[in-house]
């Protein structure tokens, strides 16, 4: 049950984190709105108090600090200057390491801690002092001090309860009586409203109640009294303050009952946080009150302002959604053969309503995937993180600007786009991008520029990370590739193949060489998630100018492109991504080698042959029959073999159905989809047909030539 | 082995229960049943999926609604010849694990209620998987029906391929 809650709180994190990082990055993008601001506070502050409650004291004393500067810079005590915007994001980074520290377990970087809390006091103790010497005149907001406070006022409060109110079970006797424990309450009952009793409708509200309460309490107790009606009645507080106070206590109010969009940030937040405020950081176990009336203002108004209320689900219901439409479709598409399939004369508006029905099973199943996606400005707000580290690592300047941070991409495909994006980035900073007097001498601006852009295009999702730097120093890469024996010595390779050398496996393994060469740490295993995740990766660059990875990516985990093929009478599907290029056999076409080996000419290049039927144990391949298809694929390592199939029916998108725990793990299949006749139909995993393939290790040498020259 | 026989449902309710029902069906021209709760539905066989690498008895795998299941051959399962293609074989789907499994039958005979009373023990036989996979014998209509173990018949699913 803790756990639960703890793990909610973690949730909840995330997105406080999200709305710090997007608040943050706007501060740096020069937007100083008091609002942006506030934002950033209230994230800080709920995070806060969320691990207080959990009792994460690391994390609450950080956050207290930070949180503390920041109410500085919200009362415009402290302006924000570079050198402070630089230490904010990086203590937000920290911030977010001591969350995840707190859920994973682990330890943080102790001497970053301290260097950084240091580094925060110096702001909090200067002003600590200006807080004293003229802690008025800053804004109604801190009308609120303590001091203030002490003073008797007089409220008058309207309270005209919804009949909802009654509904809920609440009680305004009961309000009362609290209000009266504030301080000196004199009820009055108004029942002007009150219709002839032929009128009275017994379900409505009719009775308004007009109070005076005399109390040195703040205004936000007495809000906090009718914190749980809430939405249920309507209310009204006035007191003897001056005008200003006034329309500061409304603004307050209005915002309290989420009823009006605020206009001075910090006339809103602060009176809910009269400890932070004031001059006191000791006062970090807020009143209860207080505590307990902020994250509710702080919930209503973010509902307000966010784009979208959201809800969460389970994963596995919106699972059982996705497979439950898939069936409808499949249903759908063998209702529509059996309905061609009848002899009857007049089918026409019975095909009229199937086509209907088929239109709105495809919006159905549109609107189910679409469930799954999110947009990538989590995963996108995090790499701002990468770029800043890469660049306080490698001493040079780089701003990360994003775009299209809405486009949405399916859950789990951002989840593991993570990895390959921050390889990426960081080596856009350390390779790509130069240090600063180099830019100053090619002509550019000091400070490096990386674009990290997300769009859709036709059916896939597209991620662009472009960099200004230098490009890629194609005469040194393919020296290097030449001389770990990637490509022959002699090879012709186009600009183009020169950069995607950076791919290779090889490529990479020694970091002595990937220094020199400028780029590729690791670009194989960027290539590799890429690929897993059913999307491709490519590079362009232009010399002195910079380089653009492009990576293409399906809109969804669930559906994929897939060839239908038929092996051994089986229907099954290979995964487009893997596939290279089809054709179709003739005799000259193969040659055999030693016992049983096969090898494909193409094009003068000699291919491995691999029969999918026989590696997957079904029947052999006749070896007098003609050569059927082949598809040729390359595997993760580059290495390209020929798929002998029998046939090739058509390309479609599939839906893809896990075999894992239905029949635990098949070599050489990787998972199964529904077929429009019902029947299931294997998705071939080529990688590992051809890794059970024995024919497949023996061709090391002819797959390097053949790979560089027909790359 | 009596008692051991024993106990296998000595906790079951099957002991307790007055009279429960079984689905009673054919296997390689032998007489077996199943509770009749413990089987989900009973389709027409279609030609399944053929599972790439799996032993004999999985004959490959169906389409149940969107789920993809794996589909034994019982009388394969049991070392029996494999079941012959024909007309009236079924699929019976099964719950095991909360996964849902079909085993092809011959052929569905009928309902019957039991006395679990009239549940005898298997009489010790020299075969060992026999008697792992029978839960227990019982006479109807001059015919021997035998009850089977599903735990015992269906391990768990990551062990069906080898």
């Amino acid at each position: 049950m803790a756990g639960s809650i703890q793990d909610t709180f973690f949730e909840e994190c995330e997105e406080l984190l999200e709305a710090m990082d997007e608040g943050l990055t706007a501060i740096e993008g020069g937007d100083h709105d008091p609002e942006v601001v506030n934002a950033v506070f209230r994230a800080v502050h709920s995070i806060k108090g969320g691990a207080g409650a959990f009792g994460l004291d690391e994390l609450v004393a950080f956050a207290h600090k930070f949180e503390t500067v920041f109410d500085e810079v919200r009362a415009n005590r402290l302006g924000l200057d570079t050198k402070l915007i630089q230490l904010l994001l990086r203590s937000s980074d920290h911030l977010s390491d001591l969350v995840s520290t707190a859920r994973d377990g682990g330890s943080t970087d102790e001497a970053h801690h301290d260097v950084l809390i240091a580094a925060l006091e110096e702001y909090i103790d200067e002003d600590e002092e200006e807080v004293v010497f003229q802690p008025m005149g800053l804004g109604g907001a801190f009308e609120m001090s303590p001091i203030e406070v002490e003073k008797e006022r007089v409220y008058s409060i309207r309270f005209h309860p919804l009949k909802d109110m009654y509904g809920t079970g609440n009680e305004p006797y009961f309000l009362f009586q609290t209000l009266a424990d504030l301080g000196t309450l004199e009820v009055t009952l108004d029942e002007s409203e009150l219709p002839g009793f032929d009128a009275l409708d017994t379900d409505e509200s009719y009775l308004i109640w007009a109070l005076t309460l005399t109390t040195t309490e703040p205004k936000s107790a007495i809000e906090s009294v009718f914190e749980f009606v809430e939405g249920l009645c309507e209310l009204s507080i006035e007191s003897d303050m001056d005008e200003e106070d006034e329309a500061n206590a409304l603004a307050a109010l209005e915002a309290a009952f989420g009823a009006a969009p605020e206009e001075g940030g910090d006339q809103v937040a602060a009176p809910f946080e009269p400890p932070v405020s004031a001059p006191e950081p000791e006062a970090v176990a807020a009143p209860v009150a207080a505590k307990a009336a902020a994250p509710k203002a702080e919930a209503a108004k973010s509902e307000q302002r966010g784009p979208n209320p959201t809800l969460r689900v389970d994963l596995e219901r919106v699972d059982r959604l996705i497979n439950a439409v898939g069936e409808l479709i499949i249903n759908h598409s063998m209702l529509a053969q059996q309905i061609a399939n009848l002899d009857v004369a007049d089918l026409r508006d019975v095909e009229t309503e199937l086509e209907g029905f088929k239109n709105l099973a495809r919006d159905i199943q549109e609107g189910v995937m679409s469930i799954r996606a999110q947009p990538v400005k989590p995963l996108f707000q995090r790499m701002a993180r990468i770029v800043r580290e890469a660049s306080a690592a490698t001493g040079k300047t780089a701003k990360l600007i994003t775009e299209g941070e809405n486009t949405e991409v399916d859950k789990t495909v951002i989840e593991r786009l993570s990895d390959p994006l921050t390889h990426i980035l960081r080596n856009a900073v350390d390779h790509g991008v130069e240090k600063p007097d180099d830019r100053e001498a090619a002509g550019k601006s000091r400070s490096g520029e990386i674009r990290l852009s997300a769009s859709h295009r036709s059916g896939s999702v597209c991620i662009e990370i472009k960099d200004d730097g230098a490009g890629v120093n194609r005469p040194r890469v393919k020296q290097i590739a030449i001389d770990k024996g990637l490509i022959p010595e002699n090879a012709d390779l186009t600009d183009s193949e020169i950069d995607n050398l950076l791919f290779l496996p090889g490529f990479s393994t020694a970091k002595e060489i990937s220094n020199l060469s400028g780029r590729g740490v690791g670009m194989d295993v960027v290539k590799n998630a890429v690929t897993a995740l059913g999307g491709r990766i490519n590079i362009a660059s232009t010399p002195g100018k910079g380089s653009v990875f492009t990576i293409i990516l399906p809109l969804t985990l669930a559906v994929m492109d897939g060839m239908v093929v038929s092996v051994a009478d089986q229907t099954m599907v290979v995964p487009i991504t893997s596939i290279v290029e089809t054709m179709r056999g003739s005799d000259d076409m193969v040659n055999n080698l030693g016992a049983d080996g096969t090898l494909l000419s193409i094009r003068g290049n000699f291919v491995p042959v691999c029969d999918v039927g026989g590696a997957l144990g079904l029947s052999k391949a006749d070896q007098d029959q003609p050569p059927g298809v082949y598809l040729l694929v390359e595997t993760e390592t580059g290495q390209r073999s020929a798929l002998a199939v029998d046939d090739i029916h058509d390309q479609r998108q599939v839906v893809i159905k896990s075999l894992d725990g239905v029949c635990g793990n098949i070599p050489g299949v990787a998972a199964a989809t529904i077929l429009g006749d019902g029947k299931i139909a294997m998705i071939l995993d080529p990688e590992s047909i051809l890794a059970a393939s024995p024919s497949a290790a023996a061709f090391d040498t002819e797959r390097r030539i053949s790979n560089a020259i027909a790359s | 082995m009596q008692s051991q026989a024993e106990a296998k449902y000595e906790d079951s309710e099957v002991k307790h229960a007055q009279h429960s029902e079984f689905v009673s069906f054919t296997v390689a021209g032998q007489a077996f049943c199943l509770k009749i709760t413990q089987i989900r539905e009973i389709r027409r066989w279609s030609p399944v999926t053929i599972l790439p690498h799996a032993p004999a008895d999985v004959l490959g795998v169906m389409n149940l609604r969107g789920a993809v299941i794996p589909i034994y051959d019982l009388s394969a399962r049991f070392g029996l010849q494999q079941t012959e293609a024909s007309e009236r074989n079924v699929v019976i789907v099964v719950s095991v694990h909360g996964k849902p499994v079909g085993l092809l039958a011959e052929s569905v005979s009928e309902i019957i209620s039991i006395n679990p009373d009239d549940i005898q023990d298997t009489p010790p036989v020299d075969s060992r998987n026999t008697m792992d996979y029978i839960q227990g014998i019982i006479s109807h209509d001059e015919t021997m029906v035998r009850i089977i173990n599903l735990d015992a018949v269906i391990t768990v699913p990551e062990q069906v391929i080898s």
